[in-house]
């Protein structure tokens, strides 16, 4: 048990820091060898979101909050940087003190007036919020979002060590860094008092006001945490793609819970595998659609096989209906499998 | 002052336009919540699908604009009735009393459903075949309204005294008005209320193509993204109007479709900015549920 638990930080850690070093080509699962800016910039995107993803487990899976506006506080981060840097000329720490402050207090103003309801009408409400989000971007109010079009970033206020394809790398440290640093907060949340009672406001809220808590208080700060991590998310996402208004939509959103239903929700490697995992199946898809033996095939075939969210929307149906732990109950999976095995072979 | 008042008619009858397509689509998704815990997201891709079905039988067939948009049309609900019911039968029936993995799997839906109308029909706009007489207009207190406005309102009420009709009158309704107060004590006395829950569903789904062609009519086009754009409008009509409740949903529908025509002209005006309209609607969703957390009306069906 010891050694499983060290897998993580001493095997899978330093290899994903030297993934930059590595030139080995991953025919079929990366776009270039693990070095290249094309493949590093990939990783560092399945980085990203395995770490919004895990940010937004800690309502879903912990909390068992299940908001339909957690897209608006990504947008947050791609929106408020790109808006100060480009529109106002602002300088990068102004710009990112300035995401730090409003990616605490929207969170906590549209929180706590979605928190007064539960259920599905807290769902309702996030939803309404984020859709609102959606509009403000769409219709560019005063040409500051760019509407369509988004935000061309400017970005001489950026260190040089951003910017250009050749500093890729440094990038995907920088998301590297990110999910390390969520999962980090998110186990330390989760192991302490408010997460004891984040988990049992998942399993029974009733009893735990006849405890004697009141949940309000304990789910806002669920909310406005997750918000805050998934915030930082979309300014890498600004770095590594830049402004687009497809990140304020509901269905981003959706993939959100998508990636930790897919990873298992509830479990903290399960949202970072299940946002990592999604993330190169997406790009995986796409690049597959292209291929001439789809192309060839006839159009039955050939219109779903072009379609990823199709598929990926397929898929989560079948891990909902026949793996409802996601990934992160594949071991525990294959283990009994084995172990059946096993005594059957004993028992002959 | 009579620009104003004929400004005034014009925004009232589109906002009841709008309203009377949320109200079908809204009263599918709150039967269904009310009946059966499930909300349902896939029902955009009825709405999108029942559309494109229609438009494509339009496409291939002869007539006169009229005859085709029917024939179209009815080929749209019955394909939305097959699908609500399809959808009921495969997903979620296993599913049954794991209330999550029914939300997750009509999700998953909706993402694949909605992919799929891209990649049959592609991402650009269909032009859907308009009878003449529906763009010309009809003057009342020196509004010129567009006369689609009045086939939207119309079968919105009909359809709107139907399902209290079936509600009120019959033994379908009756079982459905009872599910949605106590399934379990339903199931008890003996009634197999699972037979109604297709039913249910393969109604929303009918009703939800239905406003998709309408939708067609009102912008003279079908897109793919028609039906999530409608549904969000129908969740939040659903929201205020009550869960189960038909005529909740039609005060809260006739309600949104007038706050938000108001707002996009009165207040974008005075603010120039074209979103008010969109907002306002979110602002009225988050007051009405601060004031009153359980909706407009409790949950019965009537």
């Amino acid at each position: 048990m010891q050694a499983r638990r060290l897998v993580v930080p001493v095997v899978l850690l330093p290899l994903l820091v030297v993934v930059p070093w590595l030139s080995v080509d991953l025919p079929f699962v990366l776009p270039g060898a693990l070095d290249s800016p094309g493949s590093l910039q990939l990783l560092a995107l399945c980085l990203v979101f395995a770490g919004v993803a895990l940010s937004y487990d800690l309502l879903f899976g912990f909390t068992g909050l299940l908001s339909f506006g957690h897209a608006l506080y990504f947008a947050l981060g791609v929106y408020v940087p790109a808006i100060a840097l480009t529109e106002w000329e602002w300088s990068l720490p102004a710009a990112l003190a300035l995401l730090a402050g409003v990616a605490i207090v929207v969170p906590l103003v549209l929180g706590s007036v979605s928190l007064r309801v539960t259920g599905i009408a807290f769902a309702m409400v996030t939803l309404a919020f984020a859709q609102a989000g959606n509009v403000i971007v769409q219709t560019n109010p005063g040409g500051l979002t760019g509407g369509d079009e988004g935000i061309g970033l400017n970005v001489d206020p950026l260190p040089d060590f951003l910017v250009g394809v050749v500093n890729t790398k440094n990038l995907y440290w920088l998301a590297l860094g990110y999910a390390v640093a969520v999962f980090l907060i998110a186990r330390a949340a989760i192991g302490s008092s408010a997460g004891h009672v984040w988990r049992a406001i998942r399993e029974n809220e009733r009893r735990v006001e006849v405890i004697g808590l009141r949940p309000y208080p304990y789910k806002l700060l669920a909310f406005v945490l997750a918000s805050f991590l998934a915030a930082w998310g979309g300014f890498l996402w600004l770095l590594l793609i830049g402004v687009t208004p497809e990140v304020t939509t509901a269905t981003f959103t959706l993939t959100l819970l998508v990636m930790v239903v897919l990873g298992g929700a509830g479990a903290r490697f399960g949202a970072l595998a299940g946002g990592f995992v999604y993330t190169l199946l997406d790009y995986r898809l796409r690049n597959l659609a292209g291929e001439e033996r789809i192309q060839e095939l006839p159009d039955v075939l050939r219109v779903p096989l072009s379609e990823p969210l199709f598929l990926l929307g397929a898929l989560f149906v079948a891990i909902v209906f026949f793996a409802p732990g996601g990934i992160s109950s594949f071991p525990a999976r294959l283990r009994s499998l084995v172990h059946r095995r096993a005594a059957k072979e004993s028992a002959s | 002052m009579e620009a104003t008042i004929s400004t005034f008619v014009l925004l009232t009858i589109t906002g009841l336009g709008l309203g009377a397509m949320y109200f079908l689509v809204a009263s599918g998704l709150s039967l269904i919540y009310g009946l059966m815990g499930v909300l349902n997201f896939a029902h955009g891709a009825f709405i999108t699908f029942g559309a494109y079905v229609a438009w494509w039988i339009t496409d291939q067939i002869g007539g006169s604009f009229e005859v085709r948009l029917l024939v179209g049309g009815a080929c749209g609900l019955a394909f939305g009735a097959a699908l609500g019911a399809l959808v009921e039968l495969v997903f979620i029936r296993p599913l049954y009393r794991r209330p999550v993995e029914q939300v997750l799997v009509t999700v998953g839906l909706a993402l694949a459903l909605g992919a799929l109308v891209y990649g049959i029909w592609g991402a650009d706009a269909k032009f859907f075949p308009i009878p003449d007489w529906t763009l010309d207009t009809t003057t009342i207190l020196g509004a010129n309204i567009p006369n689609d406005r009045f086939v939207e309102i119309g079968v919105a009420a009909v359809v709107l005294v139907g399902l209290i009709a079936l509600l009120r009158f019959t033994r379908i309704g009756l079982v459905i008005r009872a599910g949605v107060e106590n399934r379990a004590m339903v199931t008890a006395l003996g009634i197999d209320v699972r037979k109604t829950f297709t039913l249910v569903f393969a109604i929303g789904g009918s009703l939800a193509a239905l406003a998709g062609v309408l939708s067609g009519v009102y912008y003279g086009n079908v897109d793919p993204v028609r039906g999530t754009s409608l549904l969000i409008y129908a969740f939040i009509v659903v929201v205020i109007g009550g869960f189960g409740s038909i005529g909740g949903s039609a005060v809260a529908a006739v309600a949104v479709g007038l706050v938000q025509q108001y707002a996009n002209f009165y207040v974008a005006d005075w603010l120039d900015w074209s979103g008010a309209g969109d907002v306002s609607v979110m602002l009225l969703l988050a007051s009405v549920l601060l004031l009153r957390p359980e909706g407009l009306a409790p949950k019965v069906a009537h």
